[in-house]
């Protein structure tokens, strides 16, 4: 089953648990070739070619036991309380992994696949598209029926090492989450016997679930479904920027208006860093900044909602900075089109677009720092090295469903 | 003339027994407890340094270097002239490096993110080293290494911080004198194992010291004064105050939770023997920020924070109360944290000399001494909102509000504990296996890291 951190296992085996080890990797590998020959196998209705991965995606390791745990740099860190907020050398948040990589690699095919929507449009990937930071580049996302779903799409990466999602926190895990976009008719437009009934109607997906869970029986369940989801998009691994490279010690690796960039973010005139903190560039928090919604649409609550606290109003998650350049348009609602209008929001005082007649607690931290223009362009030339999409993970050429990938494949891939 | 004071005070003793009778009359009902802190129980709470690190703390104490945590000195050790500057050294240097500036003024922000480098001023016949940022930089020294120190430096005119630390461990910083760097004077973050001592701070549009988000911090032997708050410990546990004179500040000692942070809680704070006086300055916070929401008159002020233990302070001339217990409820400028518990729990008030506070005390507190038949006395002690746990010796020396329910201490001193510091803590190294199995790479990125700046 999926562990929610990394465990605390021994960390020098002895002579016969490694030999043990090394018996049930040659057993994956063997259990991985049998599956691929099975696939061909007539008998198995498996000549639709699909095979799931035995291999655990970059940064992951695949352990004894069958599932894949993730290794990166800032293991060899700790931080204060165990939280992974700090400076340059903190180890990250708890995180999830420990995921089979059959479950990984179907949650691959699951993500890319419109057969998760209402009518056969969308997929998770259409507002999360690999080419866009995992967001969509609009404003706000449209969904399957072309209404304004309200808010932006939200980037996935990174999002194995966060405690909350969605802009209002209202879901506490990955699994909690996939419901909200699946079945908002403003956004994928599903409901969940009509979600089941197609994915078990497809003997494709029937057989690759069984693989994935083994343990599941015949029928696909929703648990399954979004099990398999969360395992592919804790993979979406983006630690190995050039901050990083400088952070872990090399300092070549950001040149002097970079760097100099970086003494702004942290500063404690501008304060970035104190909700923007590092290692992942959010501390996960729920703020309330003041941002503007787009003219015409309404007031955006967000957090008072989900906490029922008026003192929330207005509030939505610190999101990450990670890829940043890569997800404009920028806020909970797509208000800024550019990295620099968003820099140049936060310059231009406490509470600068609240509407009139609404009362917001603004963070403590939105203060009207009167930073220089120069200031603001090394923000955003710091901001750039915050980019690192090596692990992009490969977009199925087809899915089980046989409906394209993606909406629009000629826009994605370009 | 001796004779007339001596008259004088006889009939101001007679009034006292007077009034304190009549008032003990009334109160007859719980019978006065007088505990004599010469003696008395000690401290069993607060952070115990466990397994080894005890051992290393108990040593350490023994020779009188408990202030020590950023390990020795390194091999390496450079000059910087007047003209030069600190942070090309730093660049240049190595980890292990100390790096002497002489007396001459330097305009430049400093960041260190390497490990073990000491900055030290070399005072010239009181002359010092002068980091001055024109009003135009943001901070003076912004470091994020491990074992860190700084020393004998003036830092003036930064529109940011004097010093600010972000995650380093084992942190020393000492011996600044510190005017007018803007937000706050010295603000290590998210770090654990500190030291501040013997700085002198002033003009702070926030806090002249503030510890944010830490573990393990002393700070003593300090002068803040002319700052919005004097000493903060925020979102911090085991950090002990001692020492310090915290003067004509708005707030003079602070022990908070702020809300919205990822560090959730702050727990087990000594405040102990500084002198906390006329911190009626007025507050020039920031609009929006915490502590523009402190009433400009407040000795010691407790938010939510848990185990802070108040004890031996000169607490004088603060205008509004010499001690304010609150929650978040009660503050105004205060949002809320569903993760975030919100009272003062277990605040230990022990012996403190409490002279000429609250004269001229905010409406609640006038409310409150109303409500206590205490109307038109000067407020020393006030507590609003729930403070379970909570307990107080010697009651009657002062004049309260809202601690009736606090019980008696079951000790008086916490002489027994000297520190929480502990010896130098390993620099952010993961103990988990995921780490151990690569740990050889983690040498090799160590090697190449000498050229960090």
């Amino acid at each position: 089953m999926p562990s929610r951190r990394r465990g605390d296992e021994l960390s020098i085996r002895s002579a016969r648990p490694l030999l043990l080890a090394c018996l049930l990797v040659i057993a994956a590998v063997a259990a991985a070739v049998t599956v691929t020959r099975a696939g061909m196998h007539p008998a198995t209705k498996a000549g639709d070619g699909f095979v799931l991965s035995g291999r655990c995606p970059p940064s992951f390791e695949l352990m004894a036991g069958g599932t894949c745990e993730l290794r990166d740099r800032y293991q060899f860190y700790d931080s204060l309380q165990g939280r992974g907020v700090g400076g340059t050398r903190t180890s990250l948040p708890p995180h999830r992994d420990g995921f089979r990589p059959q479950q990984i690699d179907l949650g691959r095919y699951l993500f890319f696949d419109p057969i998760l929507s209402g009518d056969g449009t969308q997929s998770c990937g259409s507002c999360h598209r690999p080419d866009r930071g995992f967001a969509d580049g609009k404003p706000r996302s449209i969904g399957v029926h072309g209404r304004d779903a309200g808010r932006a799409a939200p980037t996935l990466w990174n999002v194995a090492f966060l405690q909350s999602f969605l802009w209002d926190a209202r879901a506490s895990s990955l699994e909690a989450q996939a419901p909200g976009p699946l079945f908002s008719p403003r956004e994928m437009g599903n409901e969940p016997a009509r979600l089941l009934r197609s994915l078990n109607d497809n003997a494709t997906y029937r057989r690759l679930f069984r693989q994935a869970f083994p343990g599941s029986g015949d029928t696909i369940t929703e648990a399954d479904v979004y099990t398999a989801l969360a395992a592919f998009q804790t993979t979406l691994i983006s630690l190995n920027s050039r901050y990083d490279r400088y952070a872990h010690g090399y300092a070549a690796a950001l040149n002097e208006r970079e760097i100099a960039g970086l003494n702004v973010f942290r500063s404690f005139v501008a304060r970035c860093a104190e909700c923007h903190t590092p290692p992942l560039f959010t501390n996960g928090q729920v703020a309330v900044i003041g941002a503007p919604e787009p003219a015409g649409h309404p007031f955006d609550v967000g957090a008072e909602k989900t906490f029922d606290a008026i003192k929330l109003r207005g509030g939505f998650k610190v999101p990450t900075l990670r890829n940043i350049a890569r997800t404009a348009p920028y806020m909970h609602s797509g208000a800024f089109g550019t990295l620099r209008e968003t820099v140049a929001f936060y310059n231009k005082g406490r509470g600068n677009a609240v509407p009139p007649g609404e009362t917001l607690y603004l963070h403590w931290h939105i203060s009207s720092p009167d930073l220089t223009a120069t200031e603001l362009g090394l923000l955003v030339d710091f901001l750039q090295t915050l980019t690192d999409e090596a692990f992009t993970p490969e977009i199925p050429q087809r899915v089980p469903s046989g409906l394209p990938p993606l909406d629009n494949p000629k826009e994605s891939r370009t | 003339m001796n004779k007339i004071v001596k008259t004088v005070l006889a009939i101001a003793a007679i009034a006292a027994a007077f009034a304190g009778g009549a008032y003990l009359g009334r109160a007859s009902k719980s019978d006065m407890v007088i505990t004599s802190s010469a003696g008395g129980a000690e401290y069993s709470g607060g952070f115990k340094a466990e397994g080894e690190a005890a051992e290393k703390v108990k040593a350490a104490a023994n020779a009188g270097s408990l202030k020590s945590v950023a390990g020795a000195p390194g091999p390496h050790s450079v000059v910087v002239k007047d003209g030069e500057s600190i942070l090309q050294a730093v660049k240049n240097a190595e980890p292990g490096t100390t790096i002497r500036v002489m007396p001459g003024t330097y305009s430049e922000t400093v960041y260190i993110d390497k490990d073990n480098i000491r900055i030290i001023g070399v005072i010239e016949a009181g002359r010092r080293p002068v980091l001055d940022g024109k009003k135009q930089l943001n901070d003076a020294i912004l470091y994020s290494g491990n074992n860190f120190v700084v020393e004998n430096l003036e830092i003036r005119n930064y529109k940011g911080n004097g010093v600010m630390g972000q995650a380093g461990n084992n942190f020393e910083i000492r011996n600044n004198v510190i005017v007018d760097t803007g937000v706050y004077g010295i603000f290590p973050q998210l770090g654990q194992n500190g030291v501040v001592e013997h700085n002198v701070v002033s003009g702070i549009a926030d806090a002249a010291i503030y510890v944010g988000m830490s573990d393990n911090v002393h700070v003593a032997h300090n002068e803040v004064f002319d700052s919005v708050a004097g000493i903060e410990i925020e979102n911090s546990r085991h950090a002990i105050v001692e020492n310090n004179y915290v003067h004509d500040n708005s707030g003079g000692l602070l022990a908070f939770v702020t809300p919205g942070l990822p560090i959730k809680t702050t727990q087990d704070v000594i405040f102990r023997h500084n002198f906390v006086v006329n911190n009626n300055t007025k507050n020039f916070g920031a609009p929006g920020s915490t502590v523009a929401g402190i009433p400009s008159g407040t000795g010691v002020l407790v938010m939510a924070a848990d185990d802070v233990v108040i004890e031996g302070n000169v607490i004088s001339g603060n205008k509004v109360a010499g001690v304010i217990v609150t929650d978040h409820g009660h503050a105004a400028n205060i949002t809320v944290d569903p993760e975030s518990e919100p009272n003062s729990d277990r605040v230990r008030l022990l012996d403190n000399v409490m002279l000429n506070n609250g004269y001229e005390t905010i409406p609640e507190g006038k409310a409150l001494l109303l409500a206590e038949g205490k109307g038109g006395k000067n407020l020393d002690i006030i507590r609003v909102g729930p403070s379970p746990g909570s307990c107080i010796v010697n009651r009657h020396q002062y004049v309260t509000a809202g601690v009736g329910d606090f019980g008696e201490c079951d000790f008086t001193h916490t002489a027994n504990v000297s520190t929480y510091l502990l010896p130098p803590v390993p620099p952010r190294r993961s103990t988990s296996a995921s780490a151990a199995r690569s740990r050889s790479s983690a040498s090799a990125a160590a090697a190449t890291s000498t050229t960090a700046a």
